[in-house]
């Protein structure tokens, strides 16, 4: 313990920030394990040592919810892995989680001051490092329960957002009931983001701790349908809803040809995969389309269509394109996904938009009528519009394309919900401080509110919501919302 | 878990089960489905409540054994469970008085239409329930379509029983005979439905048909069960199952409904393959989890 890193910072800065040691693409490109192994003890100490323990620490401050990065580090050097632990949870509830899936290069280590001159610290692999030790060795200490305050909170939906908010709110004494649509607890992390990046284990474990901690679950329950928020509230006598269902609605791109058959959107395609485990039919039910030896392409850049493509390969595609309207640089995918793709064997048709789908006469798809693009000046997004280029159309052929070009929300809780506030596009209206919607008693957050974000996001703003919803449980019930504005 | 209260065989490799499942029987509207799961690597299929009883908690499917996850269904008994059932879902069928309304339901659609020809009958209309079915063995719950509607017509194909011929045969000879029809419904097989969609529409009688798409999730959530409705997407099971007849491309329908057959074959086949292991595994794996499902 309290060993502190003595190392001349000179000379601090002389190591090469280490490298995560990955499964052989040829193997891992043919099975669904996990792609990262994780960092060595020594290469974690490695790591560790590299951190200058800035006095303005840049990591902390472009971490969403200002993980104690820099503490963590010290700790880790210390070789005190279950209190580096212990300080990341003051934070983040979900670290082995975030440790494997946060854009690291665009959050804490993008902040960190050593990315200037060389690498940054490898924050994420250490973050994942410490959380899969604290797993692995048994002794996570649940933290402890207040006494109960008689309040109990429904939450509606089992991602990131409702996850943390039950962990948070089961502490202060509150009864917690999340309900969840599906038959699997976790959201997008067990229905979207592939066992090969985010094992479902892990999910599990989180679940389970919450479980332990005394957070109650019903799972098959779709809040809209099978109960109303109001109905919640009213008959089954919850004091507070936490709304957290997420961006699930697909979008397809609208063009002739979608209803082909071998076209599915993203979340069809990684849902039937992920969370029906299709890969491992017929031992499993759920059929996919058969991949093997065909040609798959993929229309998107970020995160879901890099999942969707890397699972096309892994299925047995004879090629996995991923075709994308802007260039490389303009993609939103994580960085190492990206390296981890190209590695895989993925082709990448950059500047290339399809305008139609093909297929024979039995309604089998053959391939997309593509167009190449090129980028306009930026407008007022600051973002680089792609544009057509005229006489430029060709054929990609394909048995399977995955549409992954983004989601919208799902309208099931809001259009069964009439005094609860939307935005245009049917996010639902909540304050951003205190994430309280329009409806007295209902607080939301997460990609229901933001659109599609990201994991911590949606974790922090359950935490919020949870602090939001402690408060208004324990004072006088005021719901002052003039301020905000809703 | 969802225990099964009641089993009963009602015709032809059909079954009747009532299930536990309060919060859906409280809910459920004639037109609604369920999606259930019967074992953790089972895949999610939709049915559509029959009935619901919100006192005694329980809703009634009834289900025809197509493929595997069906057959499968169909071998469990009373005091079986079903893993996971969610609903209810979809929109619930559109009831108001149209006058005289025809339903026309052909093998299991019977089921799936009984719920909202009571409805239906229940606002004032005159219901002309006309029942399909391969074969006399076929023809199920004769006695409930007729409490369900104010006249009956049974019609096999092979005149086993009933009137020889097609269901959009009687609806034609009605139609020919001066019936005035206000509203049509068919539920069952597709090419039944597209028969009457092209039966109705040039007559421009307002006809609604239960799309029975390929479902995951149930919630809009894959876009997989998307069907072709003038030209644009439509997603069955959040925005149907009922569509208006004339504005579906039921050939895309049609097509995408065949998009697994091989895998659907090579699925049934080992099942029947290896039936009492995996009927076994199945109660086991639901013993155990009685635990696990608190
Ligand atoms: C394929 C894919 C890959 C991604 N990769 C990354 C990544 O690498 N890094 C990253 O940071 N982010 C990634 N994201 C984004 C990230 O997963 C989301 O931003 C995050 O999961 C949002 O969390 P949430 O809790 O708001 O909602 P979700 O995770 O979407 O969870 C919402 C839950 O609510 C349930 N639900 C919905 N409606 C209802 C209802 N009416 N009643 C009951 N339950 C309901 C849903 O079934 C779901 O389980 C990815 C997303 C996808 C789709
Ligand atoms: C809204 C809705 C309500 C339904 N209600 C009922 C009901 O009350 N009773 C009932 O018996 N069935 C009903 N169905 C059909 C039922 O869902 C399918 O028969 C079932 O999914 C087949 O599963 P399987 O694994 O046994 O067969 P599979 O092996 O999946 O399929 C066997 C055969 O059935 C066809 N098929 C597959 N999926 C469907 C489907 N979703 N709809 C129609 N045909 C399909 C296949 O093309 C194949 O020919 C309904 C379908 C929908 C969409
Ligand atoms: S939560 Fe994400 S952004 Fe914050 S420190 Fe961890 S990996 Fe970095
Ligand atoms: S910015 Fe980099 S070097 Fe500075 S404290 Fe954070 S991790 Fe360490
Ligand atoms: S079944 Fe997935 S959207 Fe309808």
């Amino acid at each position: 313990m309290s060993e502190k890193n003595t190392l001349p910072l000179k000379e601090r800065m002389k190591i090469v920030r280490t490298h995560m040691p990955e499964l052989d693409p040829e193997i891992r490109s043919r099975n669904f394990e996990e792609v990262n192994l994780g960092l060595p003890p020594a290469d974690a100490l490695t790591e560790a040592t590299r951190c200058i323990a800035c006095a303005k620490p840049g990591c902390v401050m472009q971490c969403p919810v200002g993980v104690k990065i820099k503490e963590v580090v010290a700790l880790i050097y210390a070789g005190d892995y279950l209190a580096a632990a212990a300080k990341m949870r003051e934070d983040n509830a979900l670290p082995a989680i975030t440790g494997r899936v946060c854009p690291q290069e665009n959050q804490c280590e993008g902040g960190c001051v050593l990315g200037r001159k060389s690498a940054p610290v490898a924050i994420g692999n250490l973050e994942r490092f410490i959380a899969d030790y604290e797993r692995r060795s048994g002794k996570l200490g649940l933290p402890a329960i207040a006494p109960s305050t008689g309040k109990s909170v429904a939450i509606v939906g089992s991602g990131p957002a409702g996850l943390s908010c039950a962990g948070d709110l089961i502490q202060k004494g509150h009864r917690v009931r999340v309900f969840e649509a599906l038959h699997e607890l976790g959201g997008v992390l067990v229905y979207g983001i592939p066992e090969f990046r985010l094992p479902k284990s892990i999910v599990k474990t989180e679940v389970d701790n919450l479980r332990r901690m005394g957070v109650e679950f019903e799972t098959n329950v779709v809040v809209g349908k099978s109960v109303t928020i109001d109905e919640l509230m009213r008959i089954e006598g919850y004091d507070a809803v936490f709304i957290a269902t997420g961006a699930g609605l697909p979008q397809f791109l609208g063009i002739p040809g979608e209803h082909f058959n071998g076209v599915y959107s993203a979340n069809e395609f990684l849902t039937r995969t992920n969370l029906m485990r299709a890969y491992q039919f017929p031992e499993f039910d759920e059929p996919i389309y058969d991949c093997r030896g065909r040609d798959v392409i993929v229309v998107g850049g970020g995160n879901t269509a890099m999942d969707a493509v890397r699972t096309a390969r892994r299925l047995g595609a004879r090629t996995a394109t991923l075709v994308y309207r802007r260039s490389e640089a303009e993609m939103p995918a994580r960085a190492e996904e990206v390296k981890h793709a190209r590695q895989e064997g993925i082709e990448f048709q950059m500047l290339t938009a399809p305008v139609e789908f093909l297929g024979d006469e039995k309604g089998w798809l053959t391939g997309a009528r593509c167009v190449r693009m090129e980028l306009a000046e930026a407008d007022a997004s600051g973002r680089r519009r792609p544009i057509p280029v005229a006489g430029s159309e060709f054929i990609l052929p394909a048995n399977v394309v995955i549409i992954g070009v983004g989601t919208t929300a799902n309208p099931l809780i809001q259009s069964t919900t009439p005094d609860l506030k939307t935005n245009s596009h049917n996010y639902i209206a909540a304050d951003p401080e205190t994430t309280r919607t329009s409806k007295r008693g209902v607080f939301a957050g997460g990609d229901i509110v933001t659109g599609s974000a990201t994991v911590i996001l949606a974790m922090g703003a359950g935490r919020k919501a949870a602090a939001a919803i402690h408060e208004y449980l324990t004072s006088d019930g005021r719901w002052e919302l003039e301020t905000s504005g809703l | 878990m969802y225990k099964i209260v009641e089993a009963r065989c009602v015709g032809l490799n059909i079954k009747q089960f009532v299930v536990e499942a309060p919060r859906i029987a409280r809910k459920q509207r004639p037109g609604q489905f369920v999606i259930l799961r019967l074992h953790e690597r089972g895949e999610r299929i939709p049915l559509t409540i029959k009935a619901a009883d919100p006192a005694a908690g329980t809703v009634t499917i009834v289900v025809q054994a197509v493929g595997k996850t069906t057959s499968m269904l169909n071998c469990l008994e009373a005091g079986d469970s079903i893993l996971d059932v969610v609903g209810p879902l979809g929109h619930p069928s559109e009831i108001a008085n149209y006058g005289t309304v025809a339903i026309l339901a052909g093998s299991v659609g019977t089921a799936m239409a009984l719920p909202t020809a009571y409805a239906l009958k229940e606002a004032g209309n005159h219901v002309v329930f006309i029942e399909g079915a391969r074969s006399a063995e076929m023809v199920i719950f004769e006695d409930e379509v007729r409490q369900a509607s104010s006249e009956t017509y049974i019609m096999t194909d092979d005149g086993s029983y009933g009137e020889q011929g097609l269901v959009t045969r009687k609806l034609n000879d009605m139609i020919a005979a001066g019936r005035e029809i206000d509203f049509v419904l068919a539920v069952g097989p597709v090419p039944m439905m597209r028969a009457v969609a092209q039966l109705t529409a040039p007559l421009g009688i307002k006809t609604m048909v239960s799309l029975n798409s390929i479902m995951v999730d149930g919630t809009g959530m894959c876009g997989g069960c998307r069907v072709l409705l003038d030209g644009k997407s439509k997603f069955a099971c959040v925005d149907g199952p009922e569509f208006d007849a004339s504005m579906v491309d039921f050939g895309v329908l049609m097509q995408r409904n065949a998009m697994y057959r091989d895998k659907e074959c090579e699925s049934l086949k080992q099942f029947n393959e290896h039936k009492d292991e995996q009927l076994e595994r199945l109660r086991e794996e639901l013993a155990a989890g009685e635990k696990h499902y608190v």
